[in-house]
């Protein structure tokens, strides 16, 4: 009996050191949900996972909650898409050699009847004005993500304080806003990704898109090792190296869901990113 | 751990100068299982007296069903609420999804059986005799089942707090069903999850400190009239 408990005590301890010490052959990545569900994640980190050896574990949540992650040094690295929030990470000392990556685009969609006549129009400031004169029902992210932040940037451009019983903030996840729009005949503004893979099941229409006030850049940034001396550092410029190297790039870049492109690099000035994304 | 304790102090902060969307929250969680418990109390308490007062076939059966349905997850309840509600769903003309009243069902559903179940154990332990009683000197039916449910009234209270805080504190049904949407079906169990995953933990705090008094000073009340009822029985 003794010797079993003091073989599980000996298991217990190896599994806590193993959890303490940072394992240099394994990368905490936290990002956004955009990234794991529009599959890029799975595409591109196995064949860096191939070339270093390393192994990466993804912690996918919204913006707000990936930065603090990286705040309280609970991962090595962050990739999100928020850079006012992301300069003020780097600025408090949280965060290294933040760098650019790659962009997607926000798209504005709503049911199908359009009462507030935004489709077609080219300034999405017009379209959120629209919205809010009509007091058309529009449902926000309302839960602090980059998502959630490039809407509140928008109404803020258009000089409109959203509120009234037209403007509802659902706290949720983009696939579940879409479904909540759906049901109350709502617009939203969504990314791409996220509206490919719900569109075939949903009512509403992709009814504004390609003002580049919509495009969503996306950086990366190493945790501060000057602030948490045990976080991965090396793993995490070796991360920040692979995604802005050229090979990193044209991965992003040749990246297809619904044979559409969702990402369009912009690390190296002159890689494929001078077109818009459509 | 600076952190927690900084959070913590921040939560107390944003309670006691009466944060007006802290405070709405917690009133919508209140107003929406009120609702649920007001309508569920009282059909649960008369098939709980139906259960034991009367001898049907299928009783017993009806009774293990009951105590099975205590254990039903709030997401599962949740998923089928969102089934028969959704547009696309059996029940999508009336347009409750993602409103208080999908809400208020969903608790209904989950506290039902506890309601059920409980009421059916301090029923039939009540004396037969006040029941046989009321009836020989004459009184209906109606007015002899209320002359019960007045001798065992502070286990049936106890049972209602009891379903009441079943669904205070549930979040799978009503992140589901209701949506988490501010200022109509945001609650508090989905504002702590919401808060939680924004990493703004002292709102988090805040609302789990509302829970954890609201369970303790509901215990306390359960047990009181725990106490007050053991005389009778």
């Amino acid at each position: 009996m003794k010797r079993v408990l003091l073989t599980l005590l000996g298991i217990a301890a190896l599994g806590i050191s193993a959890i303490a010490c940072a394992d240099p052959s394994v990368l905490r990545l936290a990002t956004t949900t955009s990234t794991e569900n529009s599959g890029l994640l799975g595409d591109i980190l196995p064949r860096f996972e191939k070339d270093t050896g390393m192994h990466v574990k993804v912690i996918a949540v919204g913006t707000g909650k990936a930065l603090r992650l990286g705040q309280n040094g609970d991962v090595d690295v962050v990739l999100v898409h928020a850079p006012p929030a992301e300069l003020k990470f780097v600025a408090a000392g949280y965060g290294v050699n933040r760098r650019k990556v790659m962009y997607n685009d926000f798209i504005l969609v709503g049911p199908a009847s359009d009462p507030a006549k935004i489709s077609g129009l080219k300034n999405v400031e017009d379209a959120f004005r629209r919205i809010a004169d009509s007091h058309s029902l529009f449902v926000s992210r309302g839960d602090d993500s980059g998502t959630n932040k490039k809407e509140l940037a928008i109404w803020k451009a258009a000089k409109i304080t959203p509120h009234g019983k037209w403007y509802r903030a659902a706290g949720q996840g983009m696939g579940k806003v879409l479904q909540v729009a759906a049901e109350l005949d709502g617009y939203t503004l969504t990314d791409r990704g996220t509206w490919l893979a719900y569109e075939s099941k949903l009512p509403l229409k992709l009814l504004m898109q390609g003002d580049p006030r919509m495009y969503n850049p996306y950086g990366v940034i190493a945790v501060n090792p000057s602030r948490y001396p045990d976080v991965n550092y090396t793993g995490a410029m070796r991360f920040i190296a692979w995604l802005t190297s050229v090979e990193g790039q044209n991965m992003i870049s040749a990246y297809r869901k619904h044979n559409q492109q969702l990402f369009v690099p912009m690390a190296i000035t002159n890689a494929k990113s001078t077109h818009a994304a459509r | 751990m600076t952190d927690l304790w900084q959070a913590t102090q921040q939560a107390l902060q944003l309670l006691l100068t009466g944060n007006a969307e802290l405070w709405h929250i917690i009133g919508i969680s209140f107003s929406v299982s009120l609702r649920a418990v007001a309508i569920a109390t009282p059909v649960a308490f008369v098939v709980a007296f139906l259960l034991s007062y009367t001898r049907f076939p299928g009783r017993a059966l009806l009774v293990s069903m009951f105590n099975t349905m205590l254990s039903i997850p709030a997401v599962v309840v949740g998923l089928l609420l969102y089934l028969l509600l959704s547009r696309s769903g059996p029940m999508g003309d009336l347009h409750l999804l993602f409103t208080q009243k999908a809400m208020v069902i969903g608790q209904i559903v989950l506290c039902f059986p506890l309601l059920v179940a409980m009421g059916y154990a301090t029923i039939a332990a009540a004396d037969r005799r006040i029941w046989e009683t009321a009836i020989t000197l004459g009184a209906r039916r109606g007015r002899a089942f209320l002359t019960l449910l007045h001798e065992v009234r502070f286990g049936l209270i106890a049972t209602a707090i009891a379903g009441f805080g079943r669904i205070i504190s549930e979040v799978g049904t009503s992140m589901m069903v209701g949506g988490n949407i501010l200022g109509y079906t945001r609650n508090v169990p989905t504002a702590i999850a919401l808060e939680t995953a924004k990493g703004s933990f002292a709102q988090g705090i805040a609302l789990g400190l509302v829970l954890i008094s609201l369970a303790f000073a509901l215990n306390l009340t359960v047990a009181f009239f725990n106490r007050r009822m053991e005389p009778q029985t």
